[in-house]
C-alpha cells in the first residue's frame, strides 16, 4: 500500500489561501492511512470552515489513481468544482496528478506527503517494504528486500554498523541484513550470502514509459 | 617485480607496515594537510586521506592526495559509495591513477544522516564489495562495469577495503572479509581495535581459512585523546567496540591523554604479535602529532624505504 501522512494544517491553509476549496479523498490507501478517507475529508472540511474558508464540496474517488473512474465521478460535481479556486487532494502523489490532469480550471493542491510502498503493522504503524525498482531481487535474500529496507541499499551487507540487530542510523530500526542473515541461517541457505551480488540494474526503474 | 608503490612493496616484502590517516580540512586552505604531512613524513609507509568522513563536507580526498604527492608522500585515497554513482566512481578511479595515486581504499561510507548535511540524498548506487570488484576488473582486464572497454590506460591501483571485526552478526564477519578478498582487495584496514579478545577470535577464524595469506590485514589503532572522546566512541560511533576495561582506564586516569597514548602503545605491541597481522593503520583524530612518538616507542621507526 502507498503510505501517506497529512501535511501540517498550517501548510495546507497557506496553500489553500482564501478558497473556495473542493476537497478530494481516496477510497483506498489514503483511507487506510487515515489521511484522505471519508472521515478525514469531513474533518478537513470542518477545520477549513472554522478558518472561514468556503468549501464548495467534496468527493471520495474510488481510487484516486484511476483516471477513467475519476473522470466519471468528478462529472457529478461539475458545479462544485467550477465554484472552487483550489482543489485539495488528500490522496497519494499519484492521485494528485491524476486529478490535476482532469481538473484544469482550478489549482490542485496536495494535502499529503507520500512516503513509501509499505506494510501496515497495526493501526497507524507502517513500514517501508518496496522501492518500486522494477527488477525484483528478493528471491536472493529469503523474500526480504535490502534495497527498500537498508538505508545504504547494500546488496552485500551488512555494513560495519549493524549492532545487535539494529541499524547504525537509528537504534529503533531493525537491521534488515541481520534479519536476512538469521532467516537464511535458519533455512540452511547461508551459502547464498557468500556470493558477490552484482550491481543493480537501475535502468529497469527509470523507464517512464507506459506499461500495458 | 615492480611494485605500484611503497605500501605494496613493504607488504609484499613481508615487512610490518604502518599507515596513518590525514583528515582533510573543512575549507580550501591546504596548510593543515601540509603541516600534518610534515609532522608525519617518514613515520608511515602511506597516508590515508579520508573522503568526507562521517558525511561532513571537507576538502576532497583526491585533492588531499595530490597535495601529499607533491610533498613526496604516498597517499591512500579513500573513496566512499555514499556520494557518487558508478559513473563518477569509475571516473575518479581513472583520474586518481592518472595523477599518480597508487592506493585506493573503497568503503560504502557513513550514512549522510550522521554528517553536517543530513538533508542530502545518499547515492549508494554500489556497495564497497561491488566497487572493489569493478576496480579490479578495470585494472586487470580493462573493462568498465557496463562491459565497455577502457581505451587508453587501465587504472594502476593497489586495492584496499575495510573490515569491522566487531560488528554483528559476528559469525558473518569473516565471511564478509572473504567476499572482499574474492572481489579483489589487496589490503584490508580494520576498524579501530580496542577489544583484543574479540579481535583474536576473528583473527583465529581468518587464519584457519588461510585468508591472512590472501590479503594483507592492517589492524586499526585509534589513540584516545580524552575521556570525552572515549565516551563518544564507546556510545555513539557505530561499529566501535571499547570494552569496559579500557573505558575504566580512561575514567580513572589523572591524565587521560597520557593514558590514551599508553593504551594505543599497548594495543600496537599486542597486535604486532598476532600471526597474520601485516601492519597497523593509525587514526589519530586531531592528534596526529603523537604519531611520531608512538611509532618510535613501539619500534616501528624508521620505516624501510
Amino acid at each position: 500500500m502507498i503510505i501517506t501522512t497529512q501535511k501540517d494544517f498550517e501548510d495546507i491553509i497557506s496553500a489553500v489561501d482564501y478558497g473556495p476549496v473542493f476537497i478530494i479523498g481516496c477510497s483506498e490507501c489514503a483511507t487506510i492511512c487515515h489521511t484522505g478517507g471519508e472521515e478525514e475529508v469531513l474533518a478537513m472540511k470542518k477545520q477549513l470552515e472554522k478558518k472561514n474558508i468556503n468549501v464548495s464540496g467534496s468527493v471520495i474517488l474510488d481510487p484516486a489513481c484511476h483516471f477513467l473512474n475519476d473522470k466519471r465521478l468528478l462529472k457529478n460535481h461539475v458545479d462544485e468544482i467550477k465554484n472552487a479556486k483550489k482543489i485539495l487532494v488528500l490522496a497519494c502523489g499519484n492521485g494528485v496528478q491524476t486529478v490535476s490532469e482532469i481538473i484544469t480550471t482550478a489549482e490542485v493542491i496536495s494535502g499529503t506527503h507520500t512516503l513509501f510502498l509499505g506494510e501496515i503493522k497495526r493501526l497507524g504503524d507502517f513500514e517501508k517494504r518496496c522501492s518500486l525498482c522494477g527488477d525484483c531481487i528478493q528471491d536472493l535474500f529469503g523474500g526480504l528486500c535490502p534495497i527498500s529496507r537498508c538505508p545504504k541499499e547494500m546488496l552485500n551487507g551488512p555494513c560495519g554498523g549493524s549492532i545487535e540487530g539494529k541499524c547504525e542510523i537509528n537504534s529503533e530500526l531493525d537491521c534488515i541484513w541481520d534479519i536476512i542473515y538469521t532467516r537464511l541461517k535458519k533455512r540452511g541457505q547461508l551459502q547464498r550470502l557468500k556470493e558477490i551480488k552484482k550491481p543493480k540494474d537501475w535502468s529497469k526503474s527509470t523507464e517512464m514509459r507506459r506499461i500495458l | 617485480m615492480g611494485f605500484r608503490g611503497n605500501l605494496e612493496k613493504v607488504l609484499s616484502d613481508g615487512k610490518f607496515a604502518v599507515t596513518a590517516e590525514i583528515g582533510p580540512p573543512k575549507g580550501s586552505n591546504p596548510n593543515s594537510i601540509i603541516e600534518k604531512a610534515e609532522i608525519l613524513k617518514g613515520c608511515a609507509d602511506a597516508f590515508n586521506v579520508t573522503d568526507n568522513q562521517t558525511a561532513v563536507v571537507r576538502l576532497s580526498s583526491i585533492s588531499g592526495c595530490f597535495i601529499l604527492l607533491k610533498m613526496n608522500l604516498e597517499p591512500i585515497m579513500q573513496i566512499s559509495c555514499r556520494d557518487r554513482n558508478r559513473i563518477a566512481l569509475q571516473s575518479d578511479v581513472l583520474g586518481a591513477s592518472a595523477i599518480g595515486i597508487r592506493n585506493i581504499l573503497f568503503i560504502t561510507g557513513d550514512h549522510q544522516s550522521f554528517g553536517n548535511h543530513p538533508e542530502a540524498k545518499g547515492v549508494y548506487d554500489l556497495d564497497s564489495i561491488q566497487l572493489i570488484q569493478i576496480v579490479k576488473n578495470m585494472r586487470d582486464n580493462g573493462i568498465f562495469q557496463s562491459g565497455d572497454k577502457i581505451l587508453s590506460g587501465n587504472p594502476d591501483i593497489f586495492i584496499g577495503g575495510v573490515a569491522n571485526p566487531f560488528a554483528d552478526p559476528f559469525e558473518f564477519r569473516v565471511d564478509r572479509l572473504e567476499k572482499k578478498i574474492e572481489a579483489g582487495s589487496d589490503f584490508i584496514q580494520t576498524q579501530s581495535v580496542f577489544n583484543m579478545d574479540k579481535f583474536n577470535i576473528w583473527m583465529d577464524e581468518v587464519r584457519s581459512r588461510g585468508l591472512d595469506k590472501k590479503v594483507h590485514i592492517l589492524a586499526g589503532i585509534t589513540p584516545l585523546k580524552s575521556l570525552k572522546m572515549a565516551e563518544r566512541m564507546k556510545f555513539h560511533v557505530p561499529g566501535v567496540d571499547i570494552p569496559n576495561e579500557i573505558y575504566d582506564r580512561m575514567k580513572k586516569a589523572k591524565d587521560p591523554s597520557k593514558e590514551g597514548y599508553m593504551i594505543a602503545h599497548d594495543l600496537i605491541n599486542k597486535v604486532k604479535k598476532i600471526k597474520g597481522i601485516h601492519g597497523i593503520h593509525i587514526t589519530a583524530l586531531f592528534w596526529e602529532n603523537i604519531i611520531p612518538n608512538l611509532v618510535k616507542e613501539t619500534r616501528l621507526y624508521p620505516r624501510f624505504y
